[in-house]
C-alpha cells in the first residue's frame, strides 16, 4: 500500500492507547508487524511537555508515528494539536479527528473538512477520520487528503462494519484512493471482511488493547488482515441462492 | 545494621517500618518540610483490592497485593474490610461480564443484593460484582500514623532536606523516592491522576465502589462522615498538580451517574500527582552501589503493594535475599 509517498507492507495501523503497560503495548506493536502506530497526544501531553516518558517509548517502537488529533471537537483545537504532534514527533502525518458528539464520537464531517484544508495548506498529509460519506470524501479529496479513512462503527464499539452497502460504494467510488477502515473493528472477522470488500488497510486500537491478551489479539488481525487481502486480490467467487455442485453431476452413473 | 530509607511516601514508609521490625536502626530522609506534602500516596484511593485489580493489571500484582490484604489490618486498625463493589451502568453491562471473566473471588449480585449492601444505590443497577475480601484505608490517615509509630520505634526523621541518593557516605540506602528517582531511573514514567474529594451527607456508602465505563473508570471511596474520594484518571505524563476542567467533568459525570445525590456534593479538593511507573507498571527492586536498592514503580499500587515490596526490600538490605519476581538484576535491557 502506497500513502504519501510511502510504501507499506503491513496492511496493519495501530493505536497506542488503553494498553494495561507500556510494555505489553510494545509487545502487541511487534507482533502486529505493524509499520505505523497512532498516538494520541491531546489527552497525553499536559503543560510543558510533561508526556515525555511515554512518547519515548512509542519513538523507540521503531515504527513510523502517525500522531492523532483524537478527542477534539474543534477545527481549533484539531489544528493546534496537530501543529503540536508535528513538533514532538518531527513528522507531517496527522491522523485527524474533529468529534462531532462527545457521546457517539461521530465524527463533524464539516469541521474535519475545514481543518484538513487548513493542514493540507500547512503541509501536513492529512489521514482524515470520517464516515462512509462519498461527498464528504470527494470534498476531503478537494481540501488535499490523499487517503480516507472512513469508519467501520462508532469508535470504541467493537460491532464490525455497520454500513456494508455504504463502504462497498465508497470502495466503488473512490477506486485510486487508499481507504483505510478506523475505528468499530471488534474482530479479527471484522477485519477481513473489510480486506475482502478491497479496504487497502485496517485501523485498530481498542479491540487489541482491551483484549485479554493484547499483543495475542494483535498477532489475530494481523493474520486475518492478511487473508482478507489475498481474498480480495484471488478474486473471490460471487455467492448464488441455489445450490452449486462442486464436482459435475451430468454423466454419473446412478442418481436417485 | 543502619539504613537510610529516602522518601516518606507510602514506599519509605513501609520500608522503614519493616527494616525497624527486623531491627535496623533507620533514618528516613524526605525532601518536603511535612510529612506527605510532596508525596503522590497522598492522592491514592487506598484501595487493597488485588481481585478488582486483576481485570488489568499482571498476575504478580495480585498475588503482592493479598500481603495488602493481612499487612494494613495490623498495622493500621482503622483498614475497613468490607469488600468493594463492582458497577456498570445498563448500557455498559458487557463491561461487566468481560470485568467477572478476567477475575475472581467476587460474589455475582443482582437488585438485591445490591441494596442489601449498599441501601442508598437500591433501584438503580441490576447487576454487580461484590468482593468481599477486599478492604480499604484512607492514606491521608495511614501516613501520619505509619510515621508516628516508626518514631515510637526510634526511627528518626529528618525533613526538608534533599538528599542525593548515591552519595557513599549515607551507607546503605533504600532510595523510595518514587517519581524523583527518574535522576537515575530512565525507564521510570509519570502517569497522571487526578482526583476530587467530595462531601456529600446526603449519600451512605460502605465500601469502594468502581463503575465501570469505557473511556472513564471511576471509583468513590467513602472515607467516612460523608466525604467521598473520587479517582482517578489515568494519563500518560508526568505533569503533577494540575487539574484539567475536562477531567473533573469526566469525574463528576461518572459520579453523577452512580447516585445523583453527586450533584449537590461540595467540592472539598481537586488534586492530581503523578504515578512512579516502570514501562510493565510492575514494581520492582533494583540494586545499586555496594549494598543498596532503589524500591519504586508502584504505579497506582502504592498502598497494595507496599507492604509485599517493603517486606522483600528489608530482606535484601539486611539479608541479601533476592526475591526473584521483583528483583531486577539488569537494567537497562
Amino acid at each position: 500500500m502506497d500513502v504519501y509517498g510511502v510504501t507499506l507492507s503491513s496492511r496493519l495501523l495501530l493505536g497506542t492507547s488503553q494498553y494495561p503497560s507500556p510494555a505489553i503495548m510494545a509487545e502487541a506493536v511487534r507482533r502486529s508487524g505493524t509499520e505505523v502506530v497512532t498516538c494520541s497526544l491531546r489527552r497525553e501531553s499536559g503543560a510543558e511537555r510533561q508526556g515525555q516518558g511515554f512518547w519515548s517509548i512509542i519513538r523507540n517502537l521503531g515504527v513510523r508515528v502517525l500522531p492523532n488529533t483524537a478527542g477534539c471537537h474543534s477545527v481549533k483545537e484539531a489544528v493546534t494539536t496537530a501543529q503540536m504532534a508535528r513538533e514532538v514527533f518531527e513528522t507531517n502525518w496527522i491522523k485527524l479527528e474533529v468529534i462531532g458528539n462527545h457521546d457517539t464520537l461521530q465524527p463533524d464531517v464539516f469541521g474535519l473538512v475545514d481543518a484538513a484544508r487548513i493542514l493540507a495548506a500547512d503541509g501536513f498529509e492529512v489521514f482524515p477520520y470520517t464516515t462512509e460519506d462519498l461527498i464528504v470524501g470527494e470534498k476531503l479529496l478537494d481540501a488535499g487528503c490523499r487517503v480516507l479513512m472512513p469508519w467501520g462503527a462508532p469508535i470504541g464499539s467493537g460491532r464490525g462494519l455497520n454500513n456494508l452497502y455504504g463502504l462497498r460504494a465508497m470502495r466503488a467510488h473512490f477506486p485510486d484512493v487508499p481507504l483505510v477502515i478506523d475505528a468499530g473493528i471488534g474482530l479479527p472477522s471484522h477485519a477481513a471482511q473489510a480486506m475482502e470488500l478491497g479496504f487497502d488497510a485496517i485501523l485498530l486500537n481498542t479491540a487489541v488493547a482491551k483484549a485479554g491478551h493484547p499483543a495475542r489479539m494483535a498477532e489475530a488481525f494481523a493474520g486475518a488482515i492478511t487473508a482478507g487481502r489475498q481474498a480480495y486480490e484471488a478474486d473471490p467467487m460471487p455467492p448464488r441462492d441455489m445450490a452449486e455442485p462442486s464436482t459435475p453431476v451430468l454423466g454419473l452413473a446412478f442418481r436417485s | 545494621m543502619q539504613v537510610t530509607v529516602i522518601g516518606a511516601g507510602i514506599a519509605g514508609l513501609t520500608t522503614a517500618w519493616a527494616l525497624a521490625e527486623a531491627g535496623a536502626e533507620v533514618r528516613v530522609m524526605e525532601r518536603s518540610a511535612a510529612l506527605g506534602a510532596l508525596a503522590c500516596s497522598r492522592y491514592a484511593g487506598g484501595m487493597l483490592a488485588p481481585w478488582c485489580e486483576a481485570e488489568s493489571a499482571d498476575a504478580l500484582v495480585v498475588a503482592l497485593g493479598q500481603e495488602a490484604l493481612r499487612y494494613w489490618p495490623k498495622v493500621h486498625a482503622a483498614t475497613v474490610q468490607r469488600g468493594s463493589l463492582v458497577l456498570a451502568p445498563g448500557r455498559d453491562a458487557p463491561d461487566l461480564a468481560r470485568f467477572a471473566r478476567r477475575t475472581e473471588r467476587f460474589q455475582t449480585l443482582d437488585a438485591d443484593g445490591i441494596a442489601a449492601l449498599e441501601p442508598d444505590l437500591a433501584g438503580r443497577f441490576r447487576s454487580g460484582l461484590f468482593f468481599p475480601d477486599e478492604a480499604h484505608l484512607d492514606p491521608r490517615a495511614v501516613l501520619p500514623a505509619l510515621a508516628d509509630a516508626l518514631t515510637a520505634r526510634g526511627v528518626y526523621f529528618d525533613f526538608g532536606r534533599e538528599t542525593d541518593a548515591d552519595d557513599p557516605s549515607l551507607g546503605i540506602v533504600a532510595d523510595c523516592r518514587g517519581l524523583a528517582a527518574q535522576d537515575r531511573l530512565a525507564d521510570l514514567r509519570g502517569v497522571k491522576g487526578e482526583m476530587l474529594i467530595l462531601r456529600c451527607p446526603a449519600l451512605t456508602l460502605s465500601r469502594p465502589i468502581r463503575l465501570l465505563h469505557p473511556r472513564f473508570p471511576l471509583y468513590i471511596v467513602p472515607r467516612g462522615d460523608g466525604v467521598f474520594m473520587l479517582g482517578a484518571t489515568m494519563l500518560e505524563s508526568g505533569e503533577r498538580n494540575r487539574v484539567t476542567a475536562r477531567s473533573v467533568v469526566e469525574l463528576l459525570n461518572a459520579a453523577y451517574a452512580l447516585h445523583p445525590a453527586f450533584a449537590e456534593a461540595e467540592i472539598l479538593e481537586m488534586g492530581a500527582d503523578a504515578r512512579p511507573a516502570f514501562p510493565d507498571n510492575l514494581p520492582r527492586l533494583r540494586p545499586f552501589g555496594k549494598q543498596s536498592l532503589r524500591v519504586n514503580g508502584l504505579y497506582r499500587h502504592g498502598f497494595l503493594l507496599s507492604p509485599a515490596l517493603a517486606r522483600r526490600a528489608a530482606d535484601y538490605l539486611l539479608h541479601g535475599t533476592r526475591s526473584r519476581e521483583v528483583m531486577d538484576e539488569n537494567p537497562g535491557q
